[in-house]
């Protein structure tokens, strides 16, 4: 049974289709990518999932059951996490305090301060435990946000381009995180712009293109599909490591 | 210890013996006060404390939730004006004072509740927040300054419009053999200093608990608390109720102490006051807020006697120069000093190798 379903979701702006009749389904234990151009609805289909607003028409499924009438913060309980592309955090708040904020949920005492630290230890923090995490830099920003959202022990983690601003080495070395915890069992749905990172870690990869689902399959057949290299890849602005299919550039007419 | 320990953390200033020391010779210091004067004088002197507990009140809501209420007097007024009633159509026997504060008390959570509600719920934040709630003290005071009529009164209870109501009967407890009158006097005294231990106390535990742990995350960031599984808007209600119940407090106090109320408890200067206190002292901690709150009733008290006038515009301009000079509060600056000091040597030090934490 697919952990994560939407079915026929539609949202409208005003006149504008956001996103048209997606139907995308999440087995459990899945490492899916989703990617394609800018305005092709990722973020909003993210926060459709999220129920941030709700949709024009269609439904979200959760395991097993419909979440689309849900609050964000219901859905987040029920096992759904989430890190944005521009880091959330409690900028005024001590590191620690943080991940004690999404600890809580699920632990008290000492086993929240016993767990504060290993985490701490585990996301490199350790010695800015006591920092307010406003003064952290970008890239360790980033890593306390997935911190926290792995802190809530979710089923299904929502990444909204974790590795935006990161340099090639920290990109690898988020991928390695990634895949370690879908290793240990917790669903992932990536938007991501950097191929690199797709073809390190999706199992399936999911295009979206002016809010309809384009294609969809393992990377190596995404790569290799013409229509999908002359709306997304042929491009090439900036996505790291891209294949670059012959007469790519040609496509922007 | 243990219960110390639950009382100190991230989100308040003093802790460790040093403070605790300093905090039982304070209180001890004010309950050997009414040794060192007259009757009469420690009576007045109630009046600085009956007005902490609605500073505290703005400093959870405010300083700690990050929502500026401007209208905490309306609850202020309302149980004032709620004890004055029932006490007037009741009367003072069989402990019935107490059940008026209560009531009275319980008034404004549940006007706090309902209000609240729909601030909240309907994703109303920022300034708009501080807009309505001024709107609501400034309809209860023009309300109010109009029931001059015979036509207003709740039985026995005359509203007396801008005069006021007054003539209520000061809090009793029943004692056996005779009532013990809280009159202002010594007794009144201890019994408003015990409130306000307990109140500081109690809200210590709540700011240093999981609660307070998500109401200051709101305050940073709403959209990143909702996304950490937690309802945002309830947080914030139940907060607001808090904190108006505890202006709701200092209104009975205010009321019982001086058996008197009037609508400009609750007009513009009335709702400003306890924003500069909070603001001058320093939002984000409850001790700051308390020593700033009497600091700056004993500074205006003292203006009032001496400037009469004057009073009102040396305190914006307080307000103005915290702002501009110490924006998280002259008594929070203060209270940092002595660590900055401290710091200073071993930072010059540090700064070998910067950034060897953030590595």
């Amino acid at each position: 049974m697919a952990l994560l379903e939407t079915r026929g979701l539609n949202k409208r702006f005003g006149g504008l289709q956001v996103t048209s009749d997606v139907d995308l389904a999440l087995e459990a234990g899945e490492l899916h990518c989703l990617i394609g151009p800018n305005g092709a609805g990722k973020s909003t289909l993210f926060r459709l999932i999220l129920g941030e607003f709700p949709p024009t028409s269609g439904a979200v499924f959760y395991d097993g059951q419909d979440v689309t009438r849900l609050q964000p913060h219901e859905r987040i309980r029920r096992g759904i996490s989430v890190k944005f592309q521009v880091p959330g955090i409690f900028a005024s708040l001590s590191v620690a305090q943080n991940l004690e904020i999404a600890l809580q949920h699920h632990l008290a005492g000492h086993g929240l301060r016993g767990e504060v630290r290993r985490l701490l230890g585990f996301l490199n923090l350790a010695g800015a435990a006591a920092e307010p995490a406003g003064n952290l830099s970008h890239g360790q920003k980033q890593w306390l946000e997935i911190g926290m959202a792995v802190s809530l022990k979710p089923k299904l983690l929502l990444l909204d381009e974790p590795t935006a601003g990161m340099s090639p080495e920290e990109t690898r070395a988020t991928g390695e995180m990634v895949r370690a915890l879908n290793r240990d069992g917790v669903t992932v749905l990536a938007v991501e712009h950097d191929m690199a990172f797709v073809r390190q870690v999706a199992t399936r990869v999911t295009v979206l293109h002016f809010g309809r689902i384009f294609a969809q399959g393992s990377i190596d057949a995404i790569v290799a599909d013409e229509r999908v290299a002359e709306i997304y890849l042929g491009r090439g602005h900036g996505e790291r490591g891209a294949p670059q299919p012959a007469g790519g550039e040609a496509k922007r007419g | 210890m243990r219960f110390l320990r639950r009382l100190e953390g991230p989100q308040t200033l003093g802790r460790g013996p040093g403070f605790w020391g300093i905090a039982a010779l304070a209180v001890a210091l004010a309950a050997a006060y009414p040794l060192l004067t007259d009757a009469y004088t420690v009576g007045n002197t109630i009046y600085f404390f009956d007005w902490v507990f609605m500073a505290l009140g703005l400093c959870l809501i405010w300083g700690y939730g990050g929502a500026l209420s401007f209208g905490q007097t309306a609850f202020f007024g309302l149980s004032g004006y709620a004890y004055g009633v029932v006490t007037l159509d009741f009367g003072a026997d069989h402990g019935l004072t107490l059940v008026a504060t209560l009531l009275a008390v319980a008034a404004s959570a549940l006007f706090a509740a309902v209000l609240g509600y729909f601030l909240f719920f309907g994703r109303i934040g920022g300034v708009f927040l501080g807009i309505v709630t001024l709107a609501v003290t400034l309809v209860f005071e023009r309300f109010m300054a109009q029931t001059a009529g015979p036509e207003w009164h709740v039985g026995a209870a005359r509203l007396n419009g801008f005069n006021g109501m007054s003539g209520m009967p000061p809090l009793t407890v029943p004692w056996p053999g005779d009532d013990l009158v809280l009159s202002p006097d010594v007794p009144l005294y201890y019994v408003t200093l015990a409130l306000l231990v307990v109140t500081y106390l109690g809200l210590r535990l709540l700011v240093n608990s999981s609660f307070g742990n998500v109401i200051v995350a709101i305050r940073e960031n709403p959209h990143r608390a909702t996304m950490l599984g937690y309802d945002v808007r309830k947080y914030q209600l139940a907060t607001f109720v808090i904190g108006s119940a505890l202006a709701g407090l200092s209104g009975v106090l205010y009321t019982s102490w001086g058996q008197y109320i009037t609508p400009s408890s609750m007009g513009l200067t009335a709702a400003a006051l306890p924003i500069i206190w909070v603001a001058v002292g320093g939002r984000g901690d409850l001790t700051t807020t308390l020593v700033g709150t009497l600091l700056l009733l004993g500074a205006f008290q003292f203006l009032t006697i001496y400037g009469s006038q004057y009073a009102l515009v040396a305190m914006g301009l307080l307000l103005v120069v915290t702002v501009l000079l110490t924006p998280d509060g002259l008594v929070t600056a203060l209270f940092r000093l002595p660590r900055r000091l401290g710091r200073r040597r071993p930072r010059a030090a540090d700064a070998v190798d910067p950034g060897r934490e953030a590595a």
